[in-house]
């Protein structure tokens, strides 16, 4: 289960990548985000944020169009 | 106590991003913001240069257009098919206005951040922002009327963050 939840669905690059930032700097190192979107750009995007930033991608799935990410925060950053 | 630090900067190793920013209409205006914005929520240390037609970015008071003149790539999606519009038509009074009000509508409904929304973003994940003093004088625009943030600068200044920076742009 994910401490946070973020609803990015229907918005358009760049800002599912921006909201989650934003979320990722309230939270604790070492808790998880889900983040919910439509843009099938995030696939790549969370990918490279994450490979980038060193926060960890756990989880990135499609049902439907809709795409869902947990990201767990970095210890280090 | 300075070999400290530098240890400490070692350790971190910051990445850095430069941008020029020449160009101020509505289309043009978004691929900096996204750019910067994406850049420092990556944790990179951005500047942006804001030059010529790029300066009236930083107003307090955005009115963004843009024209479909000269820009034969510029279709809209209409009503299943993809709209481009003569040369001639830009030249009546209106049809520009128009145009960028139906390119807004169009950013709206579809999800894209406003231009605002991205400059806030951007100074709130504190990217540098720096206007051309340059522009400033010979457009005779003032600090006060920009949002702020901003400090002034010239191609010095430019050069050194670009140096320094392991993404150059020229947007």
């Amino acid at each position: 289960m994910a401490d946070q939840t973020l609803d990015a669905r229907g918005l358009n690059c760049p800002l599912p990548v921006l909201r989650a930032k934003q979320a990722l700097l309230g939270m604790t190192p070492g808790d998880t985000l889900e983040v919910l979107a439509t843009d099938p750009g995030s696939v790549a995007d969370f990918a490279a944020f994450c490979r980038v930033t060193g926060h960890a991608l756990l989880e990135s799935a499609c049902t439907d169009g809709d795409y869902r990410y947990r990201i767990q925060k970095s210890v280090t950053r | 106590m300075a070999g400290t630090m530098h240890e400490e900067s070692e350790s971190i190793a910051t990445r850095r991003m430069s941008l020029i920013v020449t160009k101020g209409t509505l289309d043009w205006a978004y691929p900096p913001f996204i750019l910067a914005t994406t850049a420092a929520a990556m944790d990179f240390e951005v500047n942006m240069f804001f030059t010529f037609y790029g300066l009236p970015l930083l107003l307090k008071n955005l009115d963004l257009k843009l024209s479909p003149l000269g820009n034969p790539a510029m279709k809209m999606p209409m009503a299943g098919v993809h709209m481009g519009m003569p040369n001639m038509a830009s030249m009546i009074p209106g049809v520009d206005a128009a145009a960028s009000k139906m390119m807004q509508n169009l950013m709206n409904k579809k999800g894209v951040a406003s231009i605002q929304e991205l400059r806030d973003i951007a100074l709130e994940g504190g990217v540098k922002m720096i206007a051309c003093q340059m522009t400033m004088d010979l457009f005779e625009y003032k600090l006060e009327d920009m949002v702020s943030g901003p400090t002034i600068g010239g191609a010095a200044t430019y050069i050194e963050a670009a140096s320094n920076s392991d993404i150059n742009l020229f947007i």
